[in-house]
């Protein structure tokens, strides 16, 4: 009977013992993340989309990272420094920067994780993205060895990358998924294993712990991370659910804290529902109709202006996309840190009926529609339910306002791009733009002269290429902002692409998540946001 | 018996070759390809792409290629999920759909044979309605319906079981989607048993046993089921197959981690190589389970020998 008591004390003892031990376990903070889809790839050289884009963010840090409000910030290089023509970027890697396995993360390593993109055999998919570095193209062809790619190891811990040209967005480039580093010494030890869980060595917040295709992704804090003390999330798990209904439930059910993506009809019952946890995010990309310039009426500078007028962007925006994208007025979407407000068209601040007014009397003055010669107008769009309620309201818009006539052709949407990108000629065709980086280059460069595959209706004047061209040279930020500026403020005063809305990404972030920030360049890290009970 | 056996395993090596063949030209002659995205890769970066799947090569090479890596149960590379051999994700994602397939048949059967049986017995009854109209109401309503609405009712409004899943594939996770798996199945096996339920109970050695005054209970049993089970088993075959595959439905929904879907995505991203492994895997299934059920004929009708 002694026995018996002592020994429920020694359990009691154990029991207890256990309790105190597993605490700290179960304050674990575990981050339940909704991805929008299965990671095609865990490899830098081959990714391309978003849903791998966030993953990859939290596994490893470029040279610059976004900071939680999207902004350009040092990642893992504490500083640089920029030779005056602007070729040279010199950069200072953290002396306390480790991969997960302890080993310093060197300038080796993204000298060789640069080669390893630009090689021609390892195929990758993004390797444009660091075209600006000297040599890149070439070495992405083929034409010169991997060695003459223009990145060199000067110590351990100093990074020189000379660039083709003055690039003033590079360090945008460098935040780009395709620019994380690989750790030398574990793609040469793994090979195309180095991508696996249990074989990945990062140098990220976190490190990948698990995945099972479909089901989940589990990455945990890496406490090699530079920053780990300020990191406050343990584990986040990743879920790739591409039913964007199947995620809503989800989160409905209170299994996803964050979810990315949902359908734009279900905005208004989930208003009601989460109210804040609703997040309509303005994101770098903007819809618009392309005029080509090369044929009568269009090459008439009042015929686009007119008929870019009597678009109502409001009614797109809230009837057709039920508010999931906002209206626009600008070819560069707002929200680039680097350039600011942009330059709207002269008639963003008037009212529907004004613009409608003034729509008429120009279109008249240019002798077509109502009393002058007969406006037949034919809209092209890529194949797709909104698309097509877009392109039947704007019809009805401009046959209301100037008595056109307006046909539809839609193509799927390769053929659609495809018979664009190779000059085919039109009216007015349907266009998107997703920003490769944040800046405002990429999207005014898509109407320079030259750019053969972009500028679907040819437009062709000089003053904008010119001032292109100057934005180019303009090493001071603020001058080159003012340029761009200048030039995007003369394409809309032309008008050959009409924007007509900037897209926006979709969040469901639980009241649980603490630290988001929404930004135009959709950019999440993990290790910048944590949960609370 | 043995011989049986081995003699349409030998015939399944010239349908395996057939139906690769056939699917492997059909793909190609779809047009697109696994490289043609929205917005149009540089045409370097095709090259390099290209060259590195040999898609450069002519068809009849690669074609060889295919046969002869495949042969050695190498099924290439996937073109979409590059991380992965076509092999590795099939070898990955089987197991889920298996097990998840399984109980969804064991469920579909068990409960379409009792519930045929049932309305079978009480022919033309009120529960014999109810019954068959459940069971149509179960053929009609497509998986892609019931799914959801099991997770509003269970998960969101009851908070009872998982939305979706496969967490540590414990019961709670996997109750959703297997019913929702199974209950177009269970209704086809509900009405095939009812059917010819019905037709053996007027059987002459049905009335015969019945003569003789043996239980209810042994005639329907041991005599009737025995016979009403011949097209339920031959059912069994498609069935099994399609369930042990997984469904693309079922798993999108509730976020399975299985390969249902490989099919659906790999022929719409033109993955070649993962739709080559899944209509190789479903056909080696379809193979297999006829098999099985022609192996299940022979113990269930005497009139039926394989030697």
């Amino acid at each position: 009977m002694k026995a018996f008591t002592f020994n429920r004390h020694v359990a009691a003892l154990l029991l207890g013992s256990m309790l105190i031990g597993a605490s700290p376990a179960l304050a674990e903070t575990v981050l339940h993340r909704g991805n929008a889809g299965e990671p095609q790839t865990l490899d830098q050289a081959h990714t391309s989309i978003n849903i791998e884009e966030f993953i990859l963010k939290d596994l490893y840090e470029g040279l610059t990272i976004y900071d939680a409000g999207g902004k350009i910030v040092p990642g893992a290089a504490e500083s640089w420094t920029v030779s005056d023509d602007g070729t040279v970027y010199t950069f200072k890697l953290r002396d306390n920067g480790k991969w997960s396995d302890g080993s310093p993360v060197t300038a080796d390593d993204f000298v060789f994780s640069f080669q390893r993109v630009e090689d021609p055999k390892t195929a990758a998919g993004y390797a444009n993205i660091l075209y600006p570095v000297k040599n890149a193209e070439k070495v992405n062809k083929g034409e010169v060895a991997v060695d003459q790619l223009g990145i060199k190891a000067v110590d351990a811990r100093t990074l020189e990358i000379t660039l083709e040209r003055p690039t003033p967005f590079f360090l945008e480039l460098l935040a780009h998924q395709t620019a994380l580093p690989v750790s030398k010494a574990s793609v040469e030890k793994n090979g195309a294993d180095f991508v696996k869980p249990g074989i990945m060595v990062s140098n990220g917040a976190f490190k990948l712990v698990s995945h099972v295709p479909n089901d989940n992704l589990v990455v945990e804090k890496n406490p090699n991370h530079w920053d780990a003390a300020n990191v406050k999330l343990d584990k986040v798990i990743f879920y790739p659910i591409d039913d964007q209904a199947a995620s809503i439930r989800r989160f409905e059910a209170k299994e996803m804290d964050l979810v990315y993506n949902f359908s734009a009809d279900q905005i208004d019952r989930l208003r009601t529902a989460y109210n804040s946890q609703v997040h309509v995010s303005p994101t770098l990309a903007t819809y618009y109709y392309a005029f080509d310039t090369r044929s009568e009426p269009y090459s008439d500078v009042r015929v686009r202006r007119a008929l870019s007028m009597a678009v109502d962007r409001d009614f797109l925006a809230k009837e057709i996309y039920s508010g999931s994208q906002i209206p626009a007025y600008s070819m560069v979407p707002p929200g680039i840190e680097s350039y600011g407000e942009p330059s709207r068209a002269d008639f963003a601040g008037d009212s529907q009926l004004d613009r409608e007014d003034k729509a008429v009397a120009l279109m008249k003055e240019a002798g077509y529609g109502e009393g002058g010669k007969p406006l037949a107008i034919e809209i092209r769009y890529n194949t797709n339910p909104n698309h097509e309620r877009v392109a039947t309201a704007v019809a009805d818009m401009w046959k209301n306002t100037f008595g056109a006539t307006v046909t539809m052709v839609n193509l799927d949407v390769s053929s659609h791009y495809a018979y664009l990108q190779e000059g085919g000629k039109f009216n007015v065709a349907r266009a998107g733009w997703v920003a490769d980086y944040a800046d405002a280059e990429n999207f005014l460069a898509l109407s320079v002269s030259t750019n053969k595959t972009f500028n679907y209706g040819s437009f062709n004047n000089p003053e904008f290429d010119a001032l292109m061209k100057k934005s180019y040279e303009e090493r001071d930020p603020a001058a080159r902002s003012k340029v761009l500026h200048e030039a995007e403020a003369l394409l809309m005063q032309e008008q050959p692409v009409a924007p007509l809305l900037t897209q926006a990404d979709l969040w469901m972030v639980s009241d649980r998540v603490k630290g988001w920030e929404d930004n135009a360049a959709n950019q999440h890290l993990s290790r910048f946001l944590s949960v609370s009970e | 018996m043995i011989s049986f056996v081995l003699r349409r395993l030998a015939s399944a090596v010239p349908t395996l070759f057939i139906v690769v063949t056939i699917s492997f030209f059909l793909m190609r002659f779809a047009p697109g390809g696994p490289f043609n995205l929205e917005r149009p890769l540089p045409p370097a970066t095709m090259a390099n792409l290209v060259r590195t799947y040999q898609l450069d090569q002519p068809l009849w090479r690669q074609y060889l290629t295919y046969l002869g890596n495949a042969v050695t149960g190498d099924f290439g590379p996937s073109y979409i999920y590059k991380d992965n051999s076509v092999a590795e994700l099939i070898g990955k994602g089987l197991p889920y759909s298996i097990e998840l397939g399984f109980y969804a048949l064991l469920l579909a059967l068990i409960g379409g044979v009792l519930a045929g049986t049932i309305a079978a017995l009480r022919q033309n009854s009120t529960l014999d309605f109810t019954i068959m109209s459940l069971s149509t109401i179960g053929v009609t309503v497509p998986n892609f319906v019931i799914g959801p609405v099991l997770t509003l009712i269970f998960a969101v409004f009851l908070s009872l079981l998982p939305a979706g899943g496969w967490g540590d594939g414990s019961l709670r996770f996997l109750i959703l989607p297997m019913i929702a798996l199974a209950l177009p199945q269970l209704a086809v096996f509900a009405r095939l048993t009812r059917g010819s339920m019905i037709e053996a109970l007027h059987t002459d050695h049905i009335r015969t046993a019945r003569a003789y005054g043996l239980p209810p209970r042994v005639v329907v049993v041991t005599h009737a089921m025995r016979a009403a089970m011949l097209p339920v088993v031959s059912y069994l075959a498609p069935c099994a197959a399609a369930l042990l595959t997984g469904s693309a439905v079922v798993e999108t929904i509730f976020t399975i981690p299985g390969v249902g879907r490989y099919f659906v995505l790999g022929a719409l991203n033109r993955d070649y190589t993962l739709v080559m492994g899944t209509v190789v895997l479903i056909a080696i299934f379809v193979i297999l389970f006829n098999l099985v059920v022609d192996i299940l004929y022979g113990l269930l009708d005497p009139r039926v020998r394989h030697d």
